[in-house]
């Protein structure tokens, strides 16, 4: 992106190519100030909420869903998933990053394609319900908006539709896409299955024959 | 009503601390202390997407980015404006947090491209970044159809709240 806006540049206006990288960089140092009073004030906030103790709440409301979204996941692979959507719906981002790593390589098999599972997991997570979305509201107050929290009912809408409608896409492409492959892997494992047991049976009667010639001798 | 919200939390959350006897005003320097942390992990990709930004706007992509895309997004009933937003929402937070100061900044946080903007940055997530990143420690690289139905469903999700917004 940076390079070709440069390369345009060249040709619509190159003076203004410092003055316009420097005014960025100018803008990077005040917006962050304002993230650090931002966070600041949210991360306090949240530090509070969760010494009340409402994640773990939060947690055993979820447990139930997550065990119908997860059916392959065992419990301790589970209580990260938990773990991670609470975080995420509380907004702590952060938190919950490496409750995802550590599920997604509890389900790792050592496989190189992604399970539905893990699917599932990124996709709640890339679809995530925010419920309150800290940062916009505070950057709204920021910028002088007369009500920062009035844009709360449709986010809420979209945020729910769009993690409704990631639950549903996943459920469906796992339908279209897995099941043919899995039933050509049972089809192939039959068939090992079966190659084996003739083969035990081929040793068993060689042997039999090996044993029935000794017995002879 | 909305204004409300936050207020009432707020209230009901230290209310509860004092209670509980949670001591609210040390658990509440605990976790703005890490806001710093934070800030300073940030930062650097926050100047490098700012600067790339800017030279973005100035040399006119971003107009002609915006314009190219202006049949698509006005079928959906959305502003042109919000392009750019749209397109680096699921690519980069930093960059996409720099584009929404950009237009509180250029049209107003209670403007209809401001509102709009705040769903679509508020109930979205960086789709690209979060699939890279929960995958990074597993033998796991192709994630097949994660990533096309996260961004439909979360651009479904910002068309209907968008739509929304004309009624609230």
């Amino acid at each position: 992106m940076m390079a070709a806006s440069l390369g345009l540049m060249l040709f619509t206006d190159p003076s203004a190519a410092v003055s316009s990288m420097v005014t960025g960089a100018h803008g990077a140092v005040e917006l962050s100030l304002n993230l650090l009073a931002l966070y600041a004030f949210w991360l306090g906030f949240f530090s509070l909420i969760e010494k009340l103790g409402l994640s773990r709440g939060l947690e055993r409301l979820l447990r139930p869903v997550i065990v119908r979204l997860f059916p392959s996941a065992d419990t301790e692979t589970r209580k990260f998933i938990t773990m991670n959507i609470s975080a995420n719906i509380l907004g702590l981002g952060n938190a919950a990053t490496p409750m995802a790593i550590n599920a997604i390589n509890r389900m790792d098999n050592g496989s190189r394609k992604a399970s539905t599972d893990m699917i599932m997991l990124t996709v709640l997570s890339a679809t995530s319900l925010q419920i309150l979305p800290t940062t916009v509201i505070g950057m709204r107050a920021t910028a002088g908006s007369a009500n920062p929290a009035d844009f709360l009912f449709p986010s809420l809408v979209a945020t729910v539709l769009s993690t409704l409608i990631g639950i549903i896409g996943v459920k469906l492409c796992s339908k279209i896409f897995d099941r043919d492959k899995t039933k050509s892997r049972e089809r192939r494992e039959k068939r090992r299955a079966a190659r084996l047991e003739r083969k035990a049976a081929r040793r068993d009667k060689t042997k039999k024959r090996a044993d029935a010639a000794e017995v002879k001798n | 009503m909305s204004a409300y919200i936050i207020p009432v939390l707020f209230l009901l959350v230290l209310a509860a601390s004092f209670i509980k006897r949670r001591e609210p005003y040390g658990g509440f320097i605990d976790g703005a202390r890490q806001a710093v942390d934070l800030t300073i992990n940030v930062f650097p990709y926050l100047l490098a997407v700012m600067v790339a930004v800017e030279a973005f706007r100035v040399s006119g992509a971003s107009g002609y980015l915006a314009t190219a895309m202006e049949p698509v997004l006005g079928a959906f009933g959305l502003p042109k404006e919000l392009a750019e937003l749209m397109f680096l929402r699921p690519v980069s937070g930093a960059g996409s947090l720099a584009i929404l100061d950009g237009i509180y900044t250029a049209y107003g946080p209670d403007s209809y491209i401001g509102r709009c903007a705040s769903v679509i940055y508020g109930s979205s997530e960086t789709v690209f970044y979060i699939s890279t990143i929960y995958f990074s420690q597993s033998h796991v690289r192709r994630l097949r159809y994660a990533i096309p139905v996260a961004l439909v469903a979360t651009y479904t999700g910002c068309i209907v709240g968008c739509a929304l917004l004309r009624f609230f």
